[in-house]
């Protein structure tokens, strides 16, 4: 495994391409299918302010696992992501307006570790709002 | 209602094994729009040092959501699913996760809190292959808004 970014390369600081990933209800139909979460209030917009939500909030894995891309395709290997975390502190609403949301994904390098390790911190927002808090990764750089 | 704290470090039996396929790895590559080749292409994977496609970061969620409904299911963890929303998501890969794998995976629940009306519950995820290799841990945090 090599990758494309190299440990010798990074310092503390330095920051990954922003990417920004639009999110559409049919996005949330076809993560719902492969993740296998059919949880209602990704869905279903009558159960979601039923139960409280604005309405439909994308699958927090889905976000997470955008946010995740941002870093292995800067890391250029997907198999170089070794540990991931992630608070889900608000909700994605994805409106049925045939746009939907849009998820904002920065990354900082914010440690060298040992081995080779870098840990890459997250900023991913949407609507101008931070929708993960305390989002990082570490990737083994080669 | 309040989760029992008594819950913790309860551990339940062994997943059958889970074999994961290419077209799976694919599918859920495409629901990420993440068009990195080894995730569907042989041959780019193999060129990047791995043995078949790999799956992305997060496809154990997959397995985890699998394996944590045995959790939801015991019926000293009442929890009203449709009040739930994720709170937290870690993964620990020991290695990717790639086609031909058959894993296993073992639940337990690592922690409960109730904090403002709401109840917390931490799921752990233990996935190995069926010969015992350790290939992946998660935790999944999730929240039963106003049933604490």
């Amino acid at each position: 495994m090599s990758t494309v970014v190299r440990y010798a390369d990074v310092e503390v600081g330095t920051e990954l391409a922003e990417q920004v990933f639009p999110v559409t209800r049919a996005d949330l139909v076809r993560y719902a299918g492969a993740s296998g979460d059919f949880n209602v209030i990704h869905w279903n917009e009558r159960v979601a302010t039923e139960v409280g939500l604005p309405g439909v909030i994308a699958h927090g894995m889905l976000t997470a696992g955008l946010a995740a891309r941002a870093v292995t395709a800067w890391a250029g290997d997907p198999g170089a992501l070794v540990e991931y975390s992630v608070r889900f502190s608000r909700p994605v609403v994805v409106p049925d307006d045939g746009v939907g949301a849009e998820v904002v994904v920065r990354g900082r390098v914010a440690a060298l570790q040992e081995d080779q390790r870098v840990r890459v911190d997250m900023t991913v927002t949407s609507g101008g709002e931070k929708v993960l808090s305390l989002a990082r990764a570490v990737v083994v750089l080669s | 209602m309040a989760l029992d704290a008594g819950l913790v470090g309860r551990s339940y039996p062994p997943s059958s094994p889970y074999e994961v396929g290419r077209e799976k790895i694919a599918e859920f590559a495409r629901a990420l729009g993440d068009p990195d080749p080894v995730y569907v292409d042989v041959e780019a994977a193999r060129a990047a040092g791995h043995p078949d496609v790999i799956a992305p970061p997060t496809f154990a969620i997959v397995l985890s959501l699998g394996a944590g409904e045995v959790v939801l299911a015991d019926p000293e963890v009442s929890i009203d699913y449709s009040r739930v929303v994720h709170g937290e998501q870690r993964f620990v890969h020991h290695r990717p996760i790639r086609a031909g794998d058959r894993l296993v995976a073992t639940a337990s629940v690592e922690a409960v809190r109730s904090v403002a009306g709401n109840d917390m519950l931490t799921t752990r995820v233990d996935l190995t292959t069926t010969d015992g290799e350790p290939v992946c841990r998660t935790s999944s945090m999730l929240v039963a808004r106003g049933t604490a």
